[in-house]
């Protein structure tokens, strides 16, 4: 698994209400609530975001409320990967259980900045900034994690699974 | 090496000897709660994989909490959804309007959580059941269609932070005073992946609204779970509410924790977290001149009877002040009935208040009381974010009930200690 695109960086305690505020939590599709994806730290995201593009936190990314729907706006944009510091606890194994990559390295989220040129490959856990010619090292997903990821998320996982034991 | 409360709850749920911080388990499940928000998300996704059956339709609760009574079409549908979920597979716990309360504050009142159990539910706040000495914690909307086809979840067994508490409380200072007080301390992540679990004779001084409404914000501090120790107080409680049998865990002796927080109770003082994050707190000594235009009592943090009774002591035979609209909002129809046999309610509409149906409404912006720019208000809500009840350009201050109540009549954030 590999995820390559452009940057857009936020700062610390990202919280579910501002990734998808809950005014809008009355939607139900996926691309009409992906059109509100940010809008109230960012008005312009989902009019610059390309398919394949990074998101970059700092700490605490994803606080707040349990809503899936803060993942899913964030991949039904086109982000291919969300790097933070640290991720709160339920953003992260929501992200997980959706098949929407996230990686935890306070490094990278330090030296990347807005607009960067970056690559990642996930089995190794490296990221590389083509814009600085710097790379960063985050830890792989453990083998539980990266089934999960594979299979497109949790529920698609545990079909695979259940194939495998029929 | 020893385990706390949540490793040995998680260890049985496992059907393993014993667990240690970091391992990753699979854990059979008591009870998956939804709301109106969340379930719709995994209803579709558990009909998306071809499910055909729950594990147990007796531990499944669906709320229908958030946008109710319907603010509009949209919302309406998505109950729709979750109506007919409940009725093609005779979910027990279906709560509708009418019938219907603050999620957090139905499942303990209806004797639906119980100390031991291993609790999912598909919003943040889930974590509130702690309280009873259960293990319970927020997910979302993918682990709940799993878990309601499984019965099971997985989690990383969590390392815990302990708070140890002496004393007891102040007059009018609160649970929810000692929660901020916490936050403010160690910050909106400061437990991030981590469970608070509440130890020390001070617990006992504690009543069962306050450790709602304590181990309801622990996710305010990023954890996992908060987690309180069963005593009488907990067993009064559930007695005559579960019918079923439970278990009571204890912390082993050498159980280990990361870092201990020592909280004296008699030392709080009313506190307030300013906009935009619960952890910007300051006592009420430290508050200065901050006029605001609403007020709302309510939610799963502070929607309980004592908080009703408190408000209301406050503001008998008081007018509020007229800049201020004021919400108040019982949590349950039991909590609505109650407050309004002990006249709380009259007590309330005769000071100008607003009195609600249960919903949660206004604490996430959804409706009833939604902001417009620059407006403030004082709520016993659960956060402050950025247009967390509304317009990007309005602020949430966070107490708790008596200093709500206080400041409705004032017009300003006030000391509950000078109004009353």
């Amino acid at each position: 698994m590999q995820a390559k695109g452009f940057v857009h960086k936020y700062g610390d305690n990202v919280d579910t209400d501002v990734i998808i505020p809950a005014r809008y939590l009355n939607l139900s599709d996926k691309k009409e609530l992906a059109a509100h994806c940010m809008e109230d730290i960012d008005k312009n995201f989902v009019s610059v975001v390309k398919e394949g593009d990074l998101m970059v936190g700092g700490f605490n990314f994803g606080c707040g409320s349990s809503r899936e729907h803060a993942p899913m706006v964030i991949k039904e944009s086109g982000i291919s990967c969300v790097i933070a510091k640290t991720f709160a606890r339920i953003f992260y194994r929501n992200a997980i259980n959706i098949g929407l990559p996230i990686l935890e390295c306070p490094e990278a989220s330090e030296k990347i900045e807005s607009g960067d040129d970056v690559s990642i490959d996930f089995n190794t856990g490296t990221i590389t900034n083509h814009s600085k010619n710097e790379s960063y090292q985050a830890s792989p997903f453990p083998e539980f994690i990266k089934e999960i990821m594979e299979a497109g998320g949790l529920l698609a996982s545990m079909q695979n699974q259940k194939g495998k034991a029929e | 090496m020893g385990m706390t409360m949540t490793q040995k709850i998680l260890a049985a749920h496992a059907g393993l000897p014993e667990v240690k911080a970091g391992q990753l388990i699979r854990a059979k499940l008591d009870m998956v709660l939804g709301n109106d928000i969340t379930s719709p998300v995994a209803i579709r996704e558990f009909f998306k994989e071809g499910f055909d059956s729950v594990f147990d339709k007796s531990k499944i609760s669906l709320v229908m909490d958030h946008f109710t009574p319907n603010k509009d079409i949209k919302a309406a549908e998505h109950c729709s959804q979750c109506r007919s979920f409940a009725r093609q597979f005779n979910i027990d716990n279906f709560y509708d309007v009418g019938d219907m309360g603050v999620e957090h504050s139905l499942l303990p009142e209806k004797g639906l959580v119980a100390s031991g159990e291993c609790i999912i539910g598909a919003d943040s706040h889930t974590c509130t059941y702690g309280a009873l000495g259960a293990f319970s914690t927020g997910v979302g909307s993918t682990d709940m269609a799993c878990g309601m086809a499984t019965g099971e979840a997985w989690f990383k067994v969590p390392e815990a932070i302990q708070i140890k508490l002496t004393g007891k409380l102040s007059p009018l200072v609160s649970g929810k005073d000692l929660i901020l007080h916490i936050i403010g301390t160690i910050g909106v992540d400061g437990a991030l992946y981590q469970s608070m679990e509440y130890t020390g004779e001070g617990v006992k001084s504690l009543s069962m609204d306050d450790r709602l409404c304590i181990a309801n914000m622990s996710i305010e501090a990023g954890a996992k779970n908060g987690i309180f120790p069963v005593d009488e107080t907990t067993i009064e409680y559930m007695n005559g509410r579960v019918n079923r049998p439970y278990n009571i865990y204890e912390a082993d002796e050498d159980a280990e924790y990361v870092r201990t927080l020592e909280i004296d109770l008699s030392t709080l003082e009313p506190t307030v977290a300013f906009p935009h994050l619960p952890e910007n707190t300051r006592t009420i000594g430290e508050v200065g001149d901050i006029p605001i235009n609403q007020v709302i009592i309510g939610s799963c943090t502070n929607g309980r009877l004592s908080d009703m009774e408190v408000a209301a002591k406050i503001m008998q035979g008081k007018r509020i002040h007229p800049d201020v609209r004021a919400i108040i909002i019982p949590a349950t129809q039991q909590i609505y009935l109650d407050a309004m046999e002990k006249g709380y309610l009259r007590t309330f509409i005769e000071a100008g208040c607003s009195v609600s149906t249960p919903t949660c409404g206004p604490c996430l912006g959804g409706h009833m009381g939604v902001m417009s720019a620059g407006e403030r208000c004082v709520a016993t809500t659960n956060r402050n974010f950025v247009g967390r009840m509304g317009h990007v350009d309005s602020e949430v201050y966070l107490a708790s009930s008596e200093v709500a109540a206080a400041s409705a009549i004032t017009g300003k954030i006030s000391d509950p200690r000078e109004v009353s």
